[in-house]
């Protein structure tokens, strides 16, 4: 029994308004500043894509979220393999592993972080442990990308765990009783059919990398600045809301034409937001 | 045939250090609470609790929590109502409206958070919203509204069409029908959305950092300038109630999964 056409159209309204009104018009309205704010035209796009620095924060930007989504497979894939094989006791028990520091806090976190890699704290004293003397991390971009990962590593488990979970195990053994060995019949048989939601998980986590600002801002240094803090610099230091625009409309842009593609491509994205919204079992 | 013994020893080993890179860095924030040095120094050598002291008497800190609180207590509920609406009615377009009225409805969890902050700010500005709770309040539930339509829309997903029908052959009103037949089902998923949009409201920074006022400042946007301005060891206390709350929201509603399906397990083993 579905609802009517008017109910439904009432329905609707207020939520679509109040996301169209009150966050997507500002967007719209920075992003076209950006194309006339001082006078019409590509000025500000060119200006910034002539910056010298803006391009290297630009490059140390996507560099970084790389950096980022690969460090995420790496520790994410297993786990989230692991998270496939274990009965449903150790799964919910993995799983809260995962969704604690998901809903934890982001300042909290962020501040956890900077207590750690101060100086003398305690990542340079297990450095230290291990022959690298007097290393601080606060304030290096090598900080900066190990709190992003453990920020973002969640998204990926959690995302990557809904594509891998219905891949069908039995496979593997057929692979096996017709000669395959083990290695064989994981590379040829189930990591092909994880790529479409391994594909979505690292869109995602470089896509949330992209944009990242209080971590970056609090843990990084200006000498190595990324490009949401270059945005918010604009702003709050000078004042400057077309430039800014300039840059929000080429993070913009990066953002959402990878989505849009992913979106085009792969399910397991939408599958594994909804997951992380309904704490981690599939319905 | 029992998997586990499947599972070799590398990825065992593996998968302690992402679970360790996990959970061990936030843990660090509860040591250093209760640390009676004002520095974040390592090893702690004396203990007390004077930062918790300082979080519940320091007018900042309490007027922060309050803010945060009241804040997402009113977008949480704003956001549930809108955003369960909203996915009711969004079976009753047609496919292609349908289509771009959700995709515009997801936007806010996608578009980055500095973008989305400085674009309102400049807006707000404006428009006088700028500074005062309205404002961060209108903009937390446009951020906040996905994280309703998500869960609900799963839960309208999963409930059968017949039994609403059977209702409406029985004689029930449409408001019958759906106090009594589809909210209750749909009500996991409610309750799921409104966590989440508190949460989200509680958590977020930077939209509340720029739209912020002497007057108007969260939780969040508090603990930030205590790192870049004040160094307030007070934000370790604040971490560790953050991260204790958080677990409860993740541990009560599996523990309460746990003795439901105890109690089913025995009513059946009764029933046997």
């Amino acid at each position: 029994m579905r609802p009517s056409r008017l109910f439904s159209s009432v329905a609707v309204v207020p939520a679509l308004v109040i996301i169209l009104i009150f966050f997507l018009l500002p967007i719209g309205v920075i992003i076209a500043r950006s194309f006339t704010d001082p006078e019409p035209g590509l000025g500000q796009y060119a200006a910034a894509l002539a910056d010298p620095t803006t391009l290297r924060v630009l490059g140390r930007t996507f560099v970084t979220a790389i950096i980022t989504v690969v460090v995420c497979i790496g520790l994410g894939y297993p786990f989230a393999y692991l998270l496939t094989l274990v009965g449903p006791t150790a799964r919910t028990l993995l799983m809260v592993l995962v969704l604690v520091p998901f809903w934890t806090s982001l300042m909290a976190r962020t501040f956890a972080w900077i207590s750690l890699l101060q100086r003398d704290g305690p990542v340079s004293a297990v450095l230290g442990f291990f022959g690298a003397e007097n290393v601080t991390l606060r304030g290096t971009l090598t900080g900066v990308v190990l709190a992003i990962v453990q920020i973002l590593l969640p998204y990926m488990i959690l995302t990557l765990y809904t594509a891998l979970a219905s891949i069908d195990r039995r496979q593997l053994a057929a692979a096996q009783s017709l000669g395959a060995n083990r290695y064989k019949a994981f590379w040829q048989v189930y990591l092909p059919q994880s790529l479409p939601g391994l594909f979505a998980a690292s869109s995602l986590v470089f896509i949330l990398a992209l944009g990242f600002y209080i971590t970056p801002q609090l843990i990084g240094s200006p000498k190595e600045a990324m490009i949401a803090q270059v945005i918010g610099q604009r702003v709050e230091k000078i004042v400057d809301f077309a430039g800014a625009g300039a840059l929000s409309g080429i993070l913009l842009l990066a953002t959402l034409g990878l989505f849009c593609v992913v979106i085009l491509a792969v399910a397991p994205l939408r599958r594994g937001i909804s997951q992380m919204v309904n704490g981690g079992e599939t319905r | 045939m029992n998997e586990r013994t499947r599972i070799r020893l590398p990825l065992r080993i593996w998968a302690t250090v992402a679970a360790l890179l996990l959970v061990a860095p936030t843990l660090v924030v509860i040591p250093l609470s209760f640390s009676d040095k004002r520095s974040f120094a390592f090893p702690i050598e004396g203990w007390s609790l004077q930062w918790y002291e300082n979080f519940f008497t320091d007018q900042r800190w309490m007027n922060s929590l309050g803010t945060s609180l009241s804040l997402a207590l009113v977008v949480g509920v704003v956001a549930t109502v809108l955003g369960t609406l909203a996915a009711l009615g969004l079976r009753g377009l047609n496919a292609r409206l349908a289509a771009v009225a959700q995709v515009s409805m997801m936007l806010p969890i996608l578009v980055p958070g500095i973008v989305a902050a400085i674009a309102i700010f400049g807006l707000y500005l404006r428009w006088g919203l700028s500074g005062s709770p309205l404002g961060i309040v209108l903009a937390h539930i446009a951020l906040a509204l996905p994280f309703v339509l998500i869960p609900v829309g799963t839960a309208l997903r999963g409930l059968d069409e017949t039994l609403v029908r059977a209702a409406a052959v029985l004689g029930a009103s449409p408001i019958a029908r759906f106090m009594q037949v589809q909210l209750p089902i749909l009500l996991p998923g409610i309750i799921t959305g409104f966590i989440f949009a508190f949460v989200t409201s509680l958590d977020e920074v930077v939209i509340a950092y720029f739209l912020q006022s002497p007057s108007v400042r969260t939780l969040p946007v508090q603990m930030y300038s205590s790192v870049t301005v004040e160094t307030d060891p007070s934000i370790a206390a604040a971490s560790t109630l953050l991260l204790v709350l958080s677990t409860c929201i993740i541990l009560i509603p599996r523990i309460v999964q746990v003795i439901q399906e105890r109690r089913a397990a025995r009513r059946q083993g009764d029933v046997a």
